[in-house]
């Protein structure tokens, strides 16, 4: 395989960056390991794409240090950067073919005719768009279009390849195969990878580590199991996975356990050392089971309203600690509106948070 | 170092130490062919020798650290700019050129002449300099290319555009008599002959801010409305002949301004088609009401009412239909729809035309010189105080300050206040729906005015193709050739062609000038659209402010300020055809920024940015990435500041000399001889010649774009503007 790569890893050191009065990134600091690939994930202008930017030497930064691959670029313009960004709009030259698209950036590093098209050939293949050399841009489909992106950013054998919400512009099958696609790459060509998306599903999909963000700084950072079954607070807690959070009292505590008071239900869930008395717990909506028999020990609710999605039930639950979403895929089972049932807790898909 | 710093550094030696620092000797003294090194050393041009200093100053530099090296640059090119500067204004033709400074200093006979090539070159080495000193310094993210173009558009936009309008105000000051500066300032500025209002309480004439004034508004308001008839009649109505509406719109482009006067004389003068068929049906004696305000307005209108129109289409076709739509639907009828929806979403619209009306109305030189007779307006009382037996610059100096103050104000009224208010309802969102049509009365009062007002501006036309095909307009109406011949009279002689014609010399330069001059203004102003559009530095919003501002001063203002400041040393260029090109680039810059503006916008931001990451410089971006795709843009700056040229005349008047003489001038000339023949059989050539440019190249931008839409699914980015 001619498209070598020269994984170096990122280090955020105390990074600002204000625009005017408003500061976009705040104090953050963060690494990326060499090889892997990393995902700043957040609600839109919680300052992920200005990180990025700021990585790819597009925004300047107020305070604070980059490095890449060791070395401190945070004086250095995007040109001199040894880095490479797919854009969210692909930003392909609608003025140039496909080939000439992919090598734009080898011509640009001065690489000899011969060899660059040998490596923009390599780079297509790569992406399995070879035979589609001469084509506009313009006469590719969206999903090719991404491709070429890709394509284009890889045969530069950049430093750290950087994703701004590359699947925003894809419908929903596509978007899936695509974020596999690029995972595979990036696994078996060992590209450090830094990826923004606003979307929880993508980020849990192909990340090693994802970076929570919300209001310009770092909410939780961690692996996706990490994130999902340990969140950090309830901002974390809601915008991955979408749990159900509700006030709870801790009344005793085993190992790695705790017993918490809901609504005068008591119900088991993983601790956490740190939590003080008065909690929130996170209940993700696929935790819930409904007992219409209403033997089991649990919450008395009433179903409010009932939605058939084919593979599952969504449920809309009134209980007296508040309104709670469930998930069943019990599809057979289905519970009408106005029924009187309980709900019991799975505890795997329980997390306390701090209130 | 690097290279560019390198190359900076050694034009600035070139120009100070190889060519000619001063420009053609007036005199036989050896020194002024010399370089300015030797000319500094043994000539007589001592004050030289101090531009050693920055020009070593990098030199002595050059060993330390890159930051050292940085700050070496900045400073040269500062200390390197200011002192030329300073050195080139204080010492004129005739010693010093300031008399404060002959007290300070004491009296000299020293004097110098204008820049040559070494002194520009070594301006320009040292305005690059700091460019690069800057760039390396960390501003703009340390782009050269960026730093550079910024350094010269501001630098150029100060010395052209600045300089000359602020040497406006010093005329306007030079002591008059025994008064001193101040005093003669005021007096200046409140002199009766602008002021006055005398015809209001008496049976005289008012002051000519008055009348500026009066023309001003009425014009403005009569183009609007006119506009607003031809732009609803064109999307309002299932008026049959609106591609024809349409062709109107692209008449004002290709018409010198003052040729629709001389159709007007032919219909209207006193041996007009008109003024004849009234004289011999009615007995009316033939008068000259046409001179003065009647003419001026009714010109002024027909140039005008497509600008108008030209902005009110756009306004009206900017309301979504959905609005008109959702009211039918809320039990409004036609009628009341209109008049509670559309037209309050039109009124924004209707000032903006009306200001730029306004604007173009004062603006206006050639129309009230034709037609002015007694009615005097500030554009035309500007041209007679310089160029007639008065040669008052002072005079000439405050009535154009008066005017740039009309002029900048309406401008900041529309860009400020208006900017703010327009309604943009439609969204870029597929908003499908029709208009709705107009409420019968009011379709009848448009094309009621409308109609009329196109048939007379086609009858106009006609009478400028055909009118200099007639002896003698009025008194003997039998065709013949003979304008034609005087002024492009072609003879074979013993020494091979002779371009006899009167007109050949000035269309001849007209089109050389025409030509130099517009592919420079729209580099400049697609330069300019790029740093507004793609970059963001400090001040920018007052740097596109100063950019624009070039717009809304009147041509006379430019020409009388650009023959005030560049009549002397340290840039004498008045009577050379460089003024003719320089006044043009910077007068018609503005479009070209817009449409540079207009076509940037519409490409994604993220193509600059990619190109980046990808290792491209900004310069290659530009090259490689910016301009491809903006040529449609390109060409559209092109064919505009091209036809400008052709067409402009308020300026270039005060700037003509017999060797560069221009098509419009000469024009004038002969309307002020009398020689209408001759001047209407040239300004027809013109409109056919700039009406074949126009079609030749829209034909050709338009034929791309279309290839381009078939062959591919439309890219999106690459809307012409």
């Amino acid at each position: 395989m001619s498209v070598d790569t020269k994984s170096g890893g990122v280090e955020f050191r105390d990074v600002t960056r204000r625009f005017g009065n408003v500061v976009a990134v705040d104090n953050v600091s963060f690494t990326a390991a060499p090889g892997t690939l990393v995902t700043l994930l957040g609600p839109s202008g919680c300052g992920k794409t200005t990180t990025l930017r700021m990585i790819a030497g597009l925004e300047s930064v107020s305070e604070g240090k980059v490095l890449i691959g060791g070395k401190d670029v945070t004086l250095l313009h995007a040109t001199d950067r040894n880095v490479a960004m797919v854009f969210q709009s692909y930003a392909l030259f609608p003025h140039m073919t496909v080939i000439e698209n992919v090598s734009f950036g080898l011509e640009m590093s001065g690489i000899s005719r011969k060899d660059r098209e040998e490596k923009a050939a390599e780079g297509l293949r790569l992406v399995g768009l070879a035979g589609y050399e001469n084509r506009l841009p313009s006469e590719l489909s969206g999903g090719q279009q991404q491709r070429v992106a890709v394509a284009r950013a890889l045969v530069l054998e950049p430093e750290v390849l950087l994703f701004d919400e590359p699947l925003s512009n894809l419908d929903a099958k596509l978007r899936r195969r695509m974020r596999d696609d690029i995972r595979d790459l990036q696994q078996s060509l060992g590209l450090t990878s830094i990826y923004v998306t606003h979307d929880q599903e993508e980020a849990l999909a192909v990340s090693d580590k994802i970076i929570v963000m919300n209001r310009a700084v770092i909410a939780q950072e961690g692996t996706p199991r990490d994130l999902y079954e340990r969140p950090a607070d309830r901002f974390v807690a809601d915008f991955i996975g979408g749990a159900n959070l509700i006030e709870g009292r801790i009344t005793g505590r085993a190992e790695r356990s705790a017993m918490v008071d809901v609504g005068g239900v008591h119900i088991k869930v993983p601790d956490r050392p740190e939590a003080p008395e008065d909690v929130l717990v996170a209940i993700r909506p696929n935790a819930i089971r409904l007992d219409t028999t209403r033997k089991e020990e649990g919450l008395p609710v009433v179903v409010r309203k009932s939605v058939y999605l084919g593979s599952h039930m969504e449920y809309a639950l009134e209980s007296d600690v508040g309104e709670l979403f469930a998930i069943d895929h019990n599809v057979a089972g289905a519970v009408a509106p106005g029924t009187d049932a309980v709900a019991c807790f799975n505890e795997t898909g329980m997390a306390l948070v701090a209130r | 170092m690097r290279r560019s710093q390198w190359f900076w550094l050694a034009a600035g030696w070139i120009g100070f130490a190889l060519l000619p620092w001063y420009d053609t000797p007036l005199s036989d003294d050896r020194t002024w062919s010399l370089p300015a090194l030797f000319a500094g050393l043994f000539g007589s041009a001592p004050w030289l020798l101090p531009l050693l200093v920055p020009l070593l100053l990098p030199i002595v530099y050059l060993t330390k650290d890159v930051h050292a090296r940085a700050t070496s640059l900045t400073a040269a090119g500062i200390i390197g700019i200011a002192y030329m500067i300073l050195q080139g204004f204080a010492f004129g033709l005739n010693g010093w050129s300031w008399t404060f400074l002959e007290s300070l200093l004491g009296s000299t006979d020293g004097f110098q002449n204008g820049f040559g090539y070494g002194a520009n070159v070594t301006l320009f080495s040292f305005l690059f300099m700091l460019t690069e000193g800057l760039a390396a310094r960390g501003w703009m993210k340390g782009d050269r290319f960026v730093t550079g173009a910024i350094g010269l558009v501001i630098g150029t936009i100060l010395f052209f555009v600045f300089l000359p309008v602020s040497t406006i105000l010093t005329n306007a000051a030079i002591p008059d008599g025994e008064q001193s500066a101040l005093v003669s300032f005021f007096h200046r500025m409140t002199d009766q002959d602008i002021w006055s209002l005398s015809c209001i309480s008496e049976n005289r004439r008012c002051g000519v801010f008055w009348n500026s004034l009066r023309l001003g508004v009425l014009t403005g308001a009569i183009t609007t409305l006119l506009g607003l008839a031809f732009a609803l009649v064109a999307t309002r109505t299932n008026f049959p002949f609106k591609r024809g509406l349409r062709l109107l719109t692209v008449l004002p482009i290709i018409t010198p301004p003052f040729v629709i006067s001389l159709a007007i004389i032919l219909l209207f003068g006193r041996n007009g088609t008109v003024t004849n068929f009234f004289a011999d049906a009615f007995d009316v004696a033939p008068s000259r009401w046409i001179y003065g305000l009647p003419g001026i307005l009714i010109t002024q209108a027909l140039a005008f009412t497509p600008i108008a129109f030209l902005v009110l289409i756009g306004v009206v076709q900017g309301i979504a239909p959905s609005m008109e739509e959702a009211s039918h639907t809320l039990r409004a009828n036609r009628w009341q729809t209109f008049k509670y929806v559309t037209w309050p979403l039109l009124r924004p619209g209707l000032a903006n035309a009306f200001l730029i009306g306004f604007i173009e109305s004062l603006a206006d030189f050639g129309n009230p010189l034709v037609l002015g007779g007694n009615y005097d307006v500030l554009s035309t009382k500007i041209f007679f105080a310089v160029v007639g037996s008065q040669n008052d610059p002072g005079r000439a100096g405050a009535l154009a300050i008066v005017l740039l103050m009309l002029c900048v104000g309406a401008f900041y009224v529309q860009r400020r206040w208006l900017g703010k208010k327009s309604y943009q309802t439609l969204t870029g969102k597929g908003d499908s729906g029709r208009p709705s049509e107009l409420p019968r009365g009011l379709k009848y009062v448009c094309y009621a005015t409308a109609i009329p007002w196109a048939i007379f501006t086609l009858i106009l036309y006609t009478m400028i193709m055909f009118g200099g095909f007639v002896k003698n307009w009025g008194r003997d109406n039998s065709f013949s050739l003979d304008h034609f011949a005087a002024n492009f009279g072609l003879e074979w002689t013993d020494f091979g062609l002779l371009w006899s014609g009167r007109a050949w010399d000035s269309l001849f330069t007209t089109l050389e000038i025409a030509a130099i001059s517009a592919p420079l203004t729209a580099g400049m102003g697609l330069l300019t659209a790029y740093l507004l559009v793609r970059q963001r530095f400090a001040g920018q919003a007052g740097f596109e402010f100063i950019t624009m501002l070039s717009f809304a001063i009147p041509g006379t203002v430019i020409g009388v300020s650009y023959i005030l400041a560049f009549n002397t040393p340290p840039l004498e260029i008045t009577g050379t055809g460089i003024i003719l090109v320089l006044c043009f680039i910077y007068r018609n810059m503005p479009v070209s920024i817009r449409a540079g503006v207009a076509a940037m916008s519409q490409i994604d931001k993220s193509l600059d940015e990619c190109a980046m990451t990808l290792g491209a410089t900004s310069a290659q971006t530009v090259r490689r990435v910016v301009l491809p795709l903006l040529r449609p843009a390109i060409v559209a700056a092109l064919v505009y500041s091209f036809v400008r040229a052709i067409t402009s005349v308020s300026a270039v008047i005060f700037l003509v000399s017999a060797r560069y003489d221009l098509a419009t001038s000469y024009i004038v000339g002969r309307v002020e001889n009398g020689e209408y023949g001759l001047a209407i059989a040239y300004s027809a050539t013109l409109i056919v010649i700039m009406a074949a440019a126009i079609t030749l190249i829209q034909f050709a931008v338009g034929e791309r774009k279309v290839s381009r839409r078939t062959s591919s699914d439309a890219v999106k980015q690459e809307v012409p503007a």
